[in-house]
């Protein structure tokens, strides 16, 4: 198939580069300031994360994170080329240089960080995998789900996560595996399966694109853990820092009450913190880091914090309607934790 | 070659290295050596820059646990099984669809092609409209509408239409009652391995005493029956106690028996007609090629209509048949990777989708993939030459 060819021959063209050092050692930063863009890789697919509207404008939680970083670079939000890429080919892409960062509602796990070559900076999206069934089937719980059918897609962490949870409850199923979610939603659509499964976030989504979307209910258990982050490719620890607090920024910003609204009367604010992640008095970082004194402003501006990007996106006033829930401050419950900008 | 006269006469001056073979084999060496050390140079660069990109390397995956499901499979496979187990599974799942489609467009295309030759206007029509249509669409637009139209009408378990209370059609699939036995079973695999090659052996004598002294004997049947008896009589003995696991509803799904699941029936189906569609022209051409004076020929020996086909006009026209046919067949294998399309889990599936998202090892899963692919190719055109040879003329 194309796709898995596009992925081999690139795997084979990060492998064959002769000049070894190649793949890390021009600086991201430079290339992609050179090039005036960021490429960012992206789903393309998923309402809510990453999916462009009718007009081709792009809207989602992994897309404004991606013009949080243009924003911090460029000054410019609108600065970023979105690459869709599939579950299969994501890796490759971003380990051979044809995006410069993955935003791809990708969960973050110990071997994508040990085996392939690149470094998750955080987690913009704490999900976890859950179920959706029929209301028909009266059924309350996942542990109720013995011998069902289940449509899943592949080239995700939740083919596992689904063997794992039923051998753990002693269970048995039945699974039809599909290339694109699209498809596996379908048929689960048309009956092919009892149940379909992927990250709560996505059954929120898919739920919107079903034939009866009120006919399903999703399942009150969350099978795993899944932190949904971006990552960038290993060795460039200059773009790995500016991904990593191209987030942080937009989690301290909303912690420290600083929104696009009011970013610039903020500037003047008393309040040491904001001044320093606002960069109101001098820089901070030094000219490894990369950009000035500026950067969280710009992203704060032009992108807005992180409770906004939420709000914006999957929050209750979206058509996904998700709550907070764990993605919530660390100060209101929460999980979203952000080092201190000093 | 004009300067014959540079040519020494008599042995070669000097050493042996001016004789033509001697330096034949001495370039091809060097040849062999700069490709060996190439390859070796390419695998050793991968290996480095892999680790230096920080990519794990190697087949150890191969020996991890898989940890994901497989719903098709036709050995033991459970998730606490390996990734080379995975393999397995997908190879043998991709060699069942393509050994069923191979034999099916095969039997469908010499139908097609015969029908399409037919003086009959109604089945001559009819193969012309199927093979045209056929070969003009996409194959993977055919699969995605059998797999609608195989799966639209099917009820869900619950009313699932029951074939004599002990099969059932749903749109899980064809669930069949399936042979359970604790017993020696491979009893039942050694007889029929026997019985196997007593029929060859019959065949063997059957056809020298014919070559011998003209007698014929029905060594098919013969052959069927020693196929088929020994086993039978190993079951009926009583030293391998059967049972029958027949499917009942539970829940969800049918639970026991054995599940034929309807992403194959629509791979299959969508390969047959495609390739036999194809199979149906070249048959078509191989029987035109056969000049018109063979059938006459034939005829006017006074061989039955049936005869001259089987033993005029088909034996001539498979010179023609079988090199495209080949290439049908192994067109076939490859595109039963469109399985993943509509999630039948064959060998790209399996083994290039979720194992190469799983372990990360994009080279080694791609490279296996498509080694099995050439492998089975290889196989598939080896077999296909030596019919071929033993189908070509024979110059006495």
């Amino acid at each position: 198939m194309k796709i898995r060819l596009a992925v081999a021959s690139a795997a084979m063209s990060v492998a064959l580069a002769t000049g070894a050092s190649s793949v890390a050692q021009a600086g991201v930063l430079d290339t992609v300031k050179q090039r005036g863009n960021v490429v960012c890789g992206v789903s393309g697919k998923v309402p809510g994360f990453s999916v462009p509207d009718a007009q081709g404008v792009w809207s989602g939680m992994d897309v404004d994170y991606c013009r949080a970083i243009a924003a911090a670079v460029f000054n410019d939000a609108s600065k970023v080329t979105f690459r869709p890429v599939t579950t299969t080919e994501r890796f490759t892409a971003l380990q051979t240089g044809e995006i410069d960062v993955l935003a791809r509602n990708t969960t973050w796990s110990f071997t994508r960080d040990a085996n392939l070559g690149i470094e998750f900076v955080g987690a913009n999206f704490y999900d976890g995998q859950g179920f959706m069934v029929s209301k028909q089937l009266g059924v309350k719980s996942a542990k109720e789900l013995n011998g069902a059918s289940i449509c899943i897609q592949t080239g995700t962490t939740a083919e596992q996560n689904i063997a794992d949870f039923f051998t753990a409850n002693k269970l048995t199923f039945k699974q039809v595996v599909f290339e694109s979610s699209d498809e596996a939603a379908k048929l689960y659509d048309t009956g092919r399966c009892d149940v379909y499964t992927t990250d709560t976030s996505g059954l929120a989504a898919r739920r919107t694109t079903l034939s009866k979307p009120a006919d399903h209910v999703i399942l009150p258990e969350v099978i795993s853990k899944e932190p949904l982050g971006p990552s960038v490719r290993a060795g460039d620890p200059q773009w790995a820092n500016i991904a990593k607090w191209a987030l942080f920024a937009q989690i301290n910003a909303e912690e420290l009450g600083v929104t696009q609204a009011n970013v610039d009367e903020m500037r003047q604010s008393k309040n040491p913190d904001v001044r320093r992640l606002l960069g109101s008095d001098e820089a901070l970082g030094n000219e490894r880091w990369g950009l000035d004194r500026d950067w969280a402003y710009r992203i704060v501006k032009l992108v807005g914090n992180y409770g906004e990007v939420f709000e914006r996106n999957v929050g209750t006033k979206t058509s996904l309607g998700l709550d907070r829930g764990i993605n919530q401050l660390w100060t209101k419950g929460g999980l979203m934790y952000a080092p201190p900008v000093r | 070659m004009t300067n014959d006269r540079s040519v020494p006469e008599g042995p070669p001056r000097g050493a042996t290295w001016t004789a033509a073979r001697v330096r034949g084999l001495a370039i091809q060496g060097v040849i062999l050596a700069t490709l060996v050390g190439l390859l070796a140079w390419g695998i050793g660069n991968a290996i480095h820059n892999l680790n230096k990109a920080g990519i794990a390397a190697g087949f150890h995956f191969l020996g991890n646990r898989a940890g994901f499901d497989i719903n098709f499979r036709l050995i033991d496979y459970s998730p606490a099984a390996t990734y080379g187990r995975a393999f397995v599974v997908g190879v043998l799942n991709t060699l069942t669809v393509s050994v069923l489609g191979i034999v099916a467009a095969t039997a469908l295309g010499f139908a097609l092609g015969i029908g399409r030759l037919s003086r009959n206007w109604l089945v001559s029509r009819t193969a012309a409209t199927v093979i045209e249509t056929v070969r003009n669409l996409p194959l993977l637009l055919q699969l995605l509408f059998w797999y609608t139209a195989v799966l639209a009408p099917l009820p869900r378990p619950r009313d699932a239409i029951s074939l004599g209370g002990v099969a059932f059609l749903s749109n899980r699939g064809l669930t069949v009652p399936g042979p359970v036995s604790d017993g020696p079973v491979w009893m039942v695999w050694a007889a029929m391995g026997l019985g196997l090659a007593a029929a060859v052996a019959v065949g063997l004598w059957s056809r020298r005493r014919r070559i011998l002294t003209g007698r014929r004997f029905p060594a098919g049947w013969v052959g069927l029956a020693l196929i088929v008896l020994p086993p039978l009589a190993v079951l009926t003995s009583g030293a391998v106690p059967l049972s029958w696991d027949v499917p009942v509803l539970k829940g969800f799904n049918f639970d026991g028996g054995l599940t034929l699941v309807p992403e194959l029936i629509a791979l299959w189906l969508a390969l047959t007609l495609y390739s036999g569609a194809f199979i149906g022209e070249t048959v078509r051409a191989g029987i035109l090629s056969v000049p018109k004076g063979q059938v006459e020929a034939a005829q006017a020996m006074g061989l039955t209509p049936g005869a001259v086909l089987r033993l005029v006009v088909v034996p001539q026209a498979m010179r023609v048949i079988i090199p495209p046919m080949t290439t049908q067949h192994l067109t076939l294998l490859k595109n039963s990777s469109l399985a993943v399309m509509i999630g039948f889990p064959d060998l790209v599936a399996v083994f290039s989708g979720t194992t190469l998202n799983q372990t990360g090892q994009a080279i080694e899963t791609i490279g296996m993939t498509m080694a099995v692919y050439l492998v089975v190719s290889l196989a598939i055109s080896f077999g296909m030459n030596l019919y071929n040879s033993k189908m070509a003329i024979v110059r006495r």
